[in-house]
């Protein structure tokens, strides 16, 4: 390979055998059992959906959650590529296979939770698209972009083969999927908003308003930023690398500037529709309200000032806490304020089955990031690497 | 400071277009739909239903459903709500001794629940493959099982909460009246209506349903009038019986631009389930939204443009030799 200037990806390295891995391997064994109960039997054998809340945790927090959380690769993409910050270089590729495994795995999950799954290529038929459904746009914007992260990612396999001229010829195009990076994650996370407008009155007016696609934009940008705060940290522990400083402390106040747009933006239309009432109901959905919000205020108070950014618990604390308020806003709208105004008795908490399928879902990306940042170059190479 | 301000202008320029295009009333703003001329659906009158739920035997019947129990017998079908296997069922209104009929206070009434064949329905807004349709002429919202591929969000986007899912099968459906619409080529109609012995379910186009509906409440409460039974304009089996109590409001001409099933109560119409819905339907406003950010693809071209050509700058060498990190960054 070139002689690099500074700080080019490399392997890790290490063993691929250890007790993160193992653990991964068990979960993910324990969902391959009960997915076969689940294909076998049918959804309601595993999963407690029922017919007052048709959507559990396998759409909400396997999809709606889950592709939010793997927005880091777009959040730095639109700062390196569209922003023109060079200097956040060397987070691209970590968050963007984070966002990979996220999304394909928010992908495979949809595909759990279908009811008649063999039936799924009919999104994509013209006979039998529906251009007006919501998640038709958000079911074709997906898979484009878990698409288009797989070519953006391919340089990294490309490298390891040592197929240079394939990856010159990709590199011609790469500014296109980069772009269309960009741009299909802003139209789909916004449509997972819009989703919840054909609902209509069954969503809480805390979560239903017409300014949703803004509302989940925003947050998807800021809860990219947080999660590579969070990734940045826990990767930087896990290999015992030093933090990147110098990028997370400029980052995280980006990260501010977006999270107080969206606050006003969030605030004020709660405002304007004079939905706000509904925050102070003596009720479940009302202290969720307010702890999905205050997730999102803690993050001035944590990494307000230039001093406090210079500590990484803080910017760890921080990324927890944007990715409370973002997890809990998708949450809330559809699942916990959700039903609230036809209220027929029903209710839903998931199933111990149904969690451990999600779990699972999760323990493949983390052995996934895992396998490819210890054998290929996804991790700035560091001086002293883990020797094993 | 300088690039963070730049920055944050970015994002708060992407966002006021994002919201102009979301607040402003585009071009393309979609209104609600109203029924067809020729829409057919049912009226229910919960002044006459006697709740002996034989439209409820009857949609069984029709539409091929097994039993659903929910006593330790099990001797005879009682589902407590629609579901995958009941598409139709009488609920119950009660207060207090439930000494009197159609009273709000120490009374009872019955309500039908069933698909309200929405003018402007959220599930077909919703469903992504177009397994839920509306018959352009007869206003039927149908369910195509060939074509669905489970996902529910008719069933979540429902008002009424009317399409649901067979949960307890590997390869479940949804379920949902049709109005009967298998039963018409051989000159039957809508089973429910067919059954009924007082008429209380009455079958028949929307727009004579809607005239029948405000000749009744027109009427003075107590006097005595004719009720047709079966379907309206069929052979006549009307009778004679007095006039209800009923409340100014039929429910079904506005609500979410109007339904195809209308319903006559004297109880408060939320009290004996139906939702308060606006004239504006939901489907309207998500597909308002849904088309002025992406209607035609002009939106996301025009901004996939403007992506590309600022990427084009910014992609550097570091992107073609791994990893050789201009100096840029490095103060
Ligand atoms: S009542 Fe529900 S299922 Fe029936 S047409 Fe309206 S939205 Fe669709
Ligand atoms: S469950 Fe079937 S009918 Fe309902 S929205 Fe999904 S694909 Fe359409
Ligand atoms: S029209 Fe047919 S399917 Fe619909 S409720 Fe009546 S009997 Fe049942």
């Amino acid at each position: 390979m070139t002689t690099h200037q500074h700080a080019a990806p490399t392997p890790v390295g290490g063993s691929l055998v250890n007790a993160a891995t193992l653990v991964c391997g068990v979960l993910i064994a324990i969902m391959a059992a009960i997915l076969l109960v689940r294909f076998i039997f049918g959804l309601g054998m595993v999963a407690n959906i029922n017919d007052g809340y048709s959507w559990g945790i396998w759409v909400v927090v396997d999809v709606m959650i889950g592709s939010a959380l793997a927005c880091g690769g777009f959040s730095v993409a639109l700062l390196v590529y569209i922003f023109n910050k060079g200097e956040y270089h060397p987070l691209v590729r970590p968050a963007l296979l984070a966002s990979l495994f996220g999304y394909t795995l928010a992908g495979a999950g949809i595909f759990v939770d279908l009811g008649r799954w063999w039936n799924f290529w009919h999104i994509f038929w013209p006979g039998y698209a529906n251009p007006s459904s919501v998640m038709f746009e958000v079911a074709v914007c997906v898979t484009a972009y878990i698409l288009v992260m797989w070519i953006e990612f391919s340089p990294v396999f490309l490298e390891k083969m040592g197929r240079r001229d394939v990856k010159k010829k990709l590199n011609k195009w790469l500014f296109f999927f980069i772009a269309l990076g960009v741009l299909l994650p802003m139209m789909h996370q916004s449509s997972l908003g819009t989703m919840l407008v054909v609902m209509g009155g069954q969503v809480n007016p805390l979560w239903q308003t017409p300014a949703v696609p803004l509302i989940y934009l925003l947050t998807a940008i800021v809860i990219g930023y947080g999660v590579v705060l969070f990734e940045s940290c826990v990767a930087a522990a896990g290999y015992r690398r030093t933090i990147e400083m110098r990028l997370l402390n400029p980052l995280s106040k980006i990260m501010l500037g977006v999270l107080a747009v969206y606050l006003v933006v969030r605030f004020g239309d709660l405002l304007i529709r004079g939905a706000l009432g509904e925050a102070f109901h003596p009720d479940w959905v009302a202290i969720s309200f307010w702890i999905e919000n205050i997730a999102f205020v803690a993050p001035f108070f944590l990494i307000g000032s230039t001093q406090a950014r210079r500590n990484p618990a803080n910017l760890f604390l921080a990324g927890i806490a944007i990715m409370i308020g973002g997890i809990l806003l998708r949450l809330n709208g559809f699942l916990i304020g959700y039903g609230h105004f036809t209220g027929s008795g029903w209710t839903y908490f998931p199933s111990l089955a149904e969690v451990m399928v999600t779990v699972g879902i999760f323990a493949i990306e983390v052995l996934g990031y895992i396998i490819i940042t210890r054998r290929f170059p996804v991790l700035p190479r560091e001086h002293a690497q883990v020797a094993s | 400071m300088d690039t963070r301000r730049h920055f944050l202008k970015g994002v708060v320029a992407g966002g006021a277009a994002i919201t102009s295009a979301a607040v402003a009333p585009p071009a393309c703003a979609r209104e609600t739909h109203s029924r067809p001329a020729e829409a057919l659906g049912l009226l229910y009158d919960a002044t006459l239903c006697i709740g002996c739920k034989a439209c409820v035997a009857a949609c069984k019947e029709a539409n091929n459903n097994p039993p659903e129990f929910s006593t330790e017998d099990r001797l005879w079908d009682t589902p407590l709500d629609t579901s995958g296997y009941t598409f139709n069922i009488i609920k119950m209104y009660r207060n207090g001794t439930m000494q009197t009929k159609d009273a709000e206070v120490n009374g009872f009434a019955f309500m039908k629940t069933s698909c309200m064949h929405c003018a402007d329905p959220s599930c077909v807004s919703a469903c992504p493959v177009s397994a839920m349709t509306k018959d352009p002429a007869t206003g039927i919202v149908a369910y195509d099982p060939g074509a669905c591929v489970g996902c529910r969000y008719c069933v979540v986007a429902c008002p009424f909460g009317i399409p649901k899912y067979q949960y307890d099968s590997p390869t479940g459906k949804i379920g949902k009246c049709e109005l009967c619409r298998h039963r018409y080529a051989d000159g039957h109609y809508s089973a429910c209506a067919e059954v009924c012995p007082t008429g209380a379910t009455l079958y028949g186009r929307s727009a004579d349903l809607l005239l029948e509906a405000k000749r009744r409440i027109a009427l003075k409460p107590g006097s005595v009038t004719r009720y047709p039974r079966g379907k309206i304009g069929g052979p006549d089996q009307s009778y004679e019986g007095p006039v209800g109590n009923y409340l100014q409001h039929v429910y079904g001409e506005k609500e979410f631009g109007g339904t195809q099933v209308l319903k006559l109560s004297a109880v408060t119409f939320a009290k004996v389930g139906m939702p308060d819905l606006p004239p504006k339907s939901s489907a309207a406003t998500s597909e308002t939204l849904q088309h002025s950010l992406y209607g035609g693809l002009v939106m996301p071209v025009v901004v996939l443009g403007a992506l590309s050509f600022i990427a084009k700058r910014n992609v550097h060498d570091e992107d073609d030799e791994s990893g050789t990190d201009k100096d840029k960054g490095e103060k």
